[in-house]
C-alpha cells in the first residue's frame, strides 16, 4: 500500500514544473490573493494548460464563422449541434489524442475514442458514428508498424465494443510525423431536438453525483502532457495515458442516456481532460455558480491518493452529474440497475467559488469566474518561414515515361493504396445505418425513419498546409463541401481538429494563423459554419514541428438516401464526365511527393466560387438520380479518381483525353467525374452549363482496363492488376 | 409469434434485431432484461450480438450466468425457438445449448466484412425461407469467430445435420484451397458459420442477418432468416417496407 505524497512547498519553481509561465503563476496569486496550495497550483496548471484553455489560439479562433441557419449550439459546449430536421439533431466534434497515441498506441488512441463519445452522449444524444483522421510518419520510421498497428487496434477494439461504427475517415503518411502521429476522432451522435442536455451546472443546494469507474492515479497531468513538446524522455511519459475499459463506456453510455431522460438531473459532464478538475469547474462556470466537492466521498481505485491526484486523475469513463435535489435517488437507482458507481460528492453552491475538503481540512478555495475569464490568452509572436519563397517556387514537373506505370506505382503507395486493412478491422456496418461505409468519398448514414440521412467526411491535405497554410485551410473546406456533394448532402455545420507544432515558435503561430484564415474564407463562402472543434499544440519533438494539420470533419443532410449514385463505375455503356478545369497544378501533388520526392510549389488554387457551383451542381445532379457515378478529384489527380472508379465493379474505361500525360496528376481543384447513362448526357451538360461548370463528355464506361488516349500517347493497363496492386499495397507496405 | 431479444451490458446488436423485428416485419418485439428470470410470453428469443460483460474472462462466458439465462435454457428445452448471433452465438456455446466453441480469428484480428454464406439446411424454422443450397451475402464482425471442436464432435455435428451455414465463396464454391483465408475469413473448422442443436430449435451464427435484412443497403439476404424465425412467411413481407 502507498502512502499519499507528501505535499510539496508551492512556489515559482514548482508552478514551472507544472507547466505554469511566471506571469501565470502570478497571476494565480493575485486572483487567490495568496500563495495557492499543492492542490489548487495543480488545478490552475490543468486549467490553464493549452489543452483546456486554449490560450494560445483563441484570438484567431474568434474568427471563425459559428452561425447559421441550421446552428443550435456552437463551440464552447462538450460539442456542437445543428438542426437536421424531421425533429432531430446531430450532435458532433472532433477531438486530438495525438501525444498519448505517440506513447502508447493502443490505449492512446482507444480513449480518444471512448472520450469524443463521452462528449457527444453528454449532451443527451446517442452516438451512432465515429470518423477516424489518422496521420502517420514513413512505414519504415522508427516504431512505425507498431504505432499504427496500436492505434487501429485501439480504435477499433473501443468502438467495436461499445457498439458505434466507425464509417469513414482518412489516413495518411508522411515523414513530418514520424515522431508524432495523429490520431484525430470524431464522433456523431443523435437527440431529438427537445432532449437536448447542457452541461450547465445550476440550482444551489442541488447535488453532485460521481458516476462511473472509481478513481485511479492514471492519466495525471495529461493535459498537461498534451500540452508540452516532446524530447528524448517521452517514453517515461508513459504512466500520464490513460486505460480505457469500452465495456464500461458502454454501460456509462446507456445510464447517462436513460438518467437524461427523467428529468432529474440538471447537468452532465465527463471527466475528460484534467477530469475532475475541468468537469466541475466548467459546469460551474457555465452556470455561474460555485459548488462543494468533498474528495473523502470520491470514489478510489487504491487508497491515499492524495486531493492533487483525485483532482487531476484522467481515470476513463467517468462522469459528474448535477441532480435536482429531492430526485438524486431517481438517478442513483439508474446507475445501479446498470451496475455502475454512484456516489453523492458534493453540491452547488450560489457564491460562484470552488471549495474543496479532503482528510477534513479545505485543500482549494477558489474563486471559478475570475479562474475562467482571466485565464491567461496569448497573441504569440507570428512569422513568416524564411524558406517560404523557396517551398512556393514553381516545381519542374517530369513527363511520366510511362503513364501506366507511374500510375500503378502511385497506386502501390499507402498513401494512395486501399485502407480497407484498417477499416475491415471497425466495425462500420452495427446499428444498422451505414447506407454508404468506409472508402467512398463521404460516408451516408440513415436516420431511421425519416427516409433521409447524413453525410460525413473529413478532409486536409498537410502536404498543401506546409507550403501554404491559408489556401491548405480553405482546400480542406472546399474538399469537405465536395466529397458531401458527391453523396448529396448540404453541409450544416463542421468541427475542426487543428493539429499544429508548438505556437512559441512565430512561424508555427504563423501557420497556425494563416490556416484559421483560409478556413475562415471557405467556410464563410462556401456557408458552413463551425460548430466545435479542438487545437492540438506542441506537436514538436527535439524542436521539429509536424507539417500543420487542420483537419476538418464536416456533416451534411441528405433528403433521401434510397438509390444514391455511388463512387465507382456501375453500368457498361455509361457515358464518363469531366467537371470542372484542370490547370496543370502540381505544387505539392501526390505525383511530385511520392514519385520524386519533390513538395514544392505553390498548392493548387481554391477558386471557392468555382467550389459552390461544382457543389451546387453534384448536389442537383445526385438528388435528381441523373447520374449513376460520382467521383471527385483529389490527391493523385484525375488518373487515381478514375482508377478508383474502376475497382468498385472491376468496370473499365475507354476515354479520350485531351491532356498531356503528366495533367493525369495535375491536382485542379473543384473538379469531378460522374457518369450517366447516354441519353441523360445531354440534360447533364445542359444542367452543367446553367450552373457555370465546365463540362467535357470524354468516353464510355465498359471493358476491363483503364483506356485512355492522351496526347501523343496511350495506355490500358488492366483494371484487374491495377487493383491487385492498390488493395494489397498498405499491407505489403506493413508486412502484416 | 412475439419476440424478445435480451439485453446484457455490453449488448450492442439488440436494437438493430428489435428494428428488423419490429419495423421491417412489424411483430411484437420486446427487450428482456438480463437481469430478469422470465421470458414472457416470448416465442422467439434473440441473443443478440455485441460484447456481453466486455467479452472479459471470454466471450461469452459472464452471461451465461444471468438470471434470464435460466429461463431462455427452459425455453429451449421446451422447444421455444432461440436465436443466437454473433455474441449471442458464443453465449449459446458458452450454455451447452450448442456444442463446439470459439477462439479468436486466424488473422488475429476484427474482421468486419461480408461474407458468403451456404445454406446447408433449409428445414428448420429459421431456414424456410431459404433453398438448401442457396448461397447468402451477410456480414460479420468479430474478434473471435473461430469455430471449433474435436474432430469426433464435429463428424457427429456434420452427421446429424447439425451444420446450418458454411462460408463458402462468391459462387458458394467449398472454402478451400489457396483462397480458404479469403472466404473463410474467420479460420473456422470445417467453415462452419451457424450450427443448431439436435432438435433444430436453437441457432447460432456469427454473421448478422439483421445488417442485411433491408433494400436500402443493397442486400436483404438476412430477412427471410429472422422472418422465418419469427414465423413470417417471407413472401408476406411487404417490399415497400424494406425499402423505409
Amino acid at each position: 500500500m502507498t502512502a499519499a505524497p507528501v505535499e510539496p512547498p508551492v512556489d515559482l519553481d514548482l508552478a514551472k514544473a507544472l507547466g505554469l509561465a511566471e506571469d501565470e503563476y502570478g497571476r494565480i496569486c493575485e486572483i487567490l490573493g495568496r500563495v495557492p496550495t499543492y492542490t489548487e497550483l495543480g488545478i490552475t496548471s490543468a486549467l490553464w494548460s493549452e489543452h483546456c484553455s486554449y490560450k494560445s489560439s483563441k484570438v484567431y479562433l474568434r474568427e471563425f464563422p459559428t452561425e447559421g441557419e441550421h446552428v443550435l449550439q456552437g463551440p464552447g459546449e462538450n460539442a456542437g449541434i445543428v438542426d437536421i430536421g424531421d425533429g432531430w439533431v446531430a450532435v458532433f466534434k472532433m477531438e486530438s489524442h495525438n501525444h498519448p497515441s505517440f506513447i502508447e498506441p493502443y490505449q492512446g488512441a482507444a480513449t480518444g475514442v471512448g472520450g469524443i463519445l463521452r462528449d457527444v452522449f453528454t449532451m443527451g444524444a446517442r452516438p451512432v458514428a465515429c470518423l477516424d483522421a489518422l496521420r502517420f510518419g514513413d512505414i519504415d520510421a522508427p516504431r512505425m508498424r507498431y504505432l499504427i498497428d496500436g492505434v487501429v487496434r485501439g480504435i477499433g477494439d473501443y468502438g467495436n465494443c461499445v457498439g458505434i461504427p466507425t464509417v469513414g475517415g482518412e489516413t495518411s503518411f508522411h515523414s513530418g510525423y514520424n515522431e508524432n502521429i495523429l490520431v484525430n476522432a470524431f464522433a456523431l451522435g443523435l437527440a431529438r431536438r427537445d432532449g437536448i442536455f447542457h452541461a450547465r451546472a445550476s440550482g444551489a443546494g442541488n447535488p453532485m453525483l460521481y458516476a462511473g469507474s472509481a478513481t485511479g492515479r492514471d492519466g495525471i497531468h495529461g493535459a498537461t502532457m498534451a500540452s508540452e513538446a516532446f524530447g528524448a524522455e517521452s517514453e517515461s511519459k508513459r504512466p500520464t495515458v490513460q486505460v480505457g475499459d469500452p465495456f464500461a463506456e458502454k454501460i456509462v453510455l446507456e445510464a447517462c442516456l436513460e438518467v437524461m431522460r427523467t428529468d432529474a438531473a440538471v447537468a452532465v459532464q465527463d471527466m475528460g481532460a484534467a477530469g475532475l478538475t475541468s468537469s466541475a469547474f466548467e459546469m460551474a462556470d457555465r452556470g455561474g455558480v460555485g459548488f462543494r466537492l468533498d474528495l473523502d466521498r470520491v470514489p478510489l481505485r487504491e487508497p491515499n491518493l492524495s486531493p492533487y491526484e483525485i483532482m487531476l486523475s484522467e481515470s476513463q469513463e467517468r462522469m459528474l452529474l448535477v441532480a435536482r435535489r429531492g430526485r438524486q435517488e431517481e438517478v442513483v437507482k439508474i446507475f445501479e440497475r446498470w451496475g455502475l458507481e454512484v456516489a453523492e460528492i458534493g453540491e452547488i453552491t450560489e457564491d460562484g467559488v470552488a471549495r474543496i475538503r479532503a482528510g477534513g481540512r479545505e485543500v482549494a478555495s477558489m474563486p471559478i469566474s475570475p479562474l475562467a475569464t482571466n485565464a491567461p490568452m496569448y497573441r504569440r509572436p507570428v512569422a513568416e518561414p524564411s524558406d517560404l519563397a523557396a517551398r512556393q517556387a514553381p516545381p519542374e514537373v517530369p513527363e511520366p515515361e510511362d503513364p501506366a506505370a507511374a500510375l500503378s506505382a502511385l497506386l502501390d503507395t499507402p498513401e494512395l493504396g486501399s485502407k480497407s486493412w484498417i477499416w475491415h478491422q471497425y466495425d462500420h456496418t452495427v446499428r444498422t445505418n451505414t447506407v454508404i461505409g468506409p472508402g467512398g468519398d463521404a460516408a451516408v448514414l440513415r436516420v431511421k425513419g425519416t427516409g433521409g440521412g447524413l453525410g460525413l467526411t473529413s478532409d486536409v491535405n498537410p502536404v498543401y498546409c506546409v507550403l501554404d497554410p491559408a489556401t491548405g485551410g480553405a482546400q480542406a473546406v472546399a474538399e469537405a463541401v465536395r466529397n458531401l456533394a458527391c453523396v448529396g448532402a448540404k453541409p450544416v455545420g463542421l468541427t475542426d481538429c487543428l493539429n499544429f507544432g508548438n505556437p512559441e515558435n512565430p512561424e508555427v503561430s504563423w501557420q497556425f494563423r494563416e490556416a484559421v484564415r483560409g478556413i475562415s474564407a471557405g467556410c464563410r463562402a462556401l456557408e458552413v459554419p463551425v460548430i466545435s472543434g479542438n487545437v492540438s499544440f506542441y506537436n514538436e519533438t527535439e524542436g521539429r514541428s509536424i507539417p500543420p494539420t487542420p483537419t476538418i470533419a464536416m456533416v451534411g443532410v441528405i433528403e433521401r438516401v434510397e438509390g444514391l449514385p455511388r463512387a465507382h463505375f456501375t453500368t457498361a455503356g455509361d457515358r464518363v464526365l469531366l467537371l470542372g478545369s484542370d490547370a496543370g497544378e502540381f505544387g505539392g501533388s501526390a505525383y511530385l511527393r511520392l514519385r520524386y520526392g519533390v513538395e514544392q510549389g505553390a498548392p493548387p488554387k481554391v477558386d471557392l466560387e468555382a467550389e459552390a457551383k461544382l457543389a451546387q451542381l453534384l448536389r442537383v445532379l445526385v438528388s435528381s438520380r441523373s447520374i449513376h457515378t460520382v467521383h471527385d478529384l483529389a490527391e493523385g489527380g484525375l488518373a487515381i479518381a478514375l482508377a478508383e472508379a474502376c475497382f468498385g465493379h472491376g468496370l473499365g474505361v475507354d476515354l479520350d483525353l485531351d491532356m498531356q500525360p503528366k495533367n493525369l496528376f495535375s491536382e485542379s481543384q473543384a473538379r469531378a467525374i460522374v457518369a450517366v447513362a447516354p441519353e441523360q448526357v445531354d440534360q447533364v451538360m445542359a444542367e452543367a452549363e446553367r450552373r457555370d461548370v465546365p463540362c467535357v463528355d470524354v468516353g464510355t464506361v465498359g471493358g476491363a482496363q483503364l483506356k485512355l488516349r492522351l496526347d501523343g500517347t496511350a495506355i490500358a493497363p488492366d483494371i484487374e492488376a491495377l487493383h491487385h496492386v492498390w488493395s494489397t499495397a498498405l499491407p505489403r507496405a506493413l508486412k502484416m | 409469434m412475439k419476440c424478445g431479444v435480451v439485453v446484457f451490458p455490453g449488448s450492442n446488436c439488440d436494437h438493430d434485431v428489435y428494428h428488423v423485428l419490429k419495423h421491417v416485419l412489424e411483430q411484437e418485439v420486446q427487450f428482456l432484461w438480463h437481469g430478469g428470470s422470465s421470458v414472457s410470453d416470448c416465442d422467439l428469443i434473440v441473443l443478440p450480438g455485441g460484447f456481453s460483460y466486455g467479452d472479459y474472462l471470454r466471450a461469452g462466458a459472464m452471461a451465461v450466468h444471468s438470471p434470464i439465462m435460466a429461463a431462455v435454457r427452459e425455453h429451449a428445452e421446451r422447444g421455444g425457438r432461440v436465436l443466437g448471433i454473433c455474441n449471442g452465438f458464443q453465449i449459446l456455446l458458452e450454455t451447452g445449448l450448442l456444442s463446439g466453441a470459439m477462439r479468436r480469428n486466424q488473422s488475429l484480428r476484427f474482421e468486419c466484412r461480408d461474407a458468403y454464406l451456404r445454406v446447408e439446411r433449409a428445414d428448420l424454422p429459421f431456414t424456410e425461407g431459404y433453398r438448401a443450397g442457396q448461397v447468402l451475402r451477410v456480414p460479420i464482425a468479430h474478434a473471435e469467430g473461430c469455430y471449433i471442436d474435436t474432430a469426433d464432435a464435429l463428424d457427429e455435428l456434420e452427421g446429424n445435420g447439425q451444420v446450418v451455414f458454411r462460408y463458402v465463396d462468391a459462387n458458394g464454391g467449398d472454402a478451400t484451397g489457396e483462397d480458404a483465408a479469403k472466404w473463410n475469413v474467420n479460420g473456422s473448422a470445417r467453415a462452419i458459420a451457424g450450427v443448431c442443436n439436435a432438435a433444430g430449435n436453437v441457432l447460432g451464427m456469427m454473421p448478422h442477418p439483421e445488417r442485411c435484412s433491408e433494400q436500402l443497403f443493397g442486400n436483404d439476404d438476412g430477412l427471410a432468416l429472422l422472418a422465418s424465425a419469427a414465423g413470417v412467411a417471407a413472401t408476406a413481407v411487404d417490399p415497400e417496407r424494406l425499402s423505409a
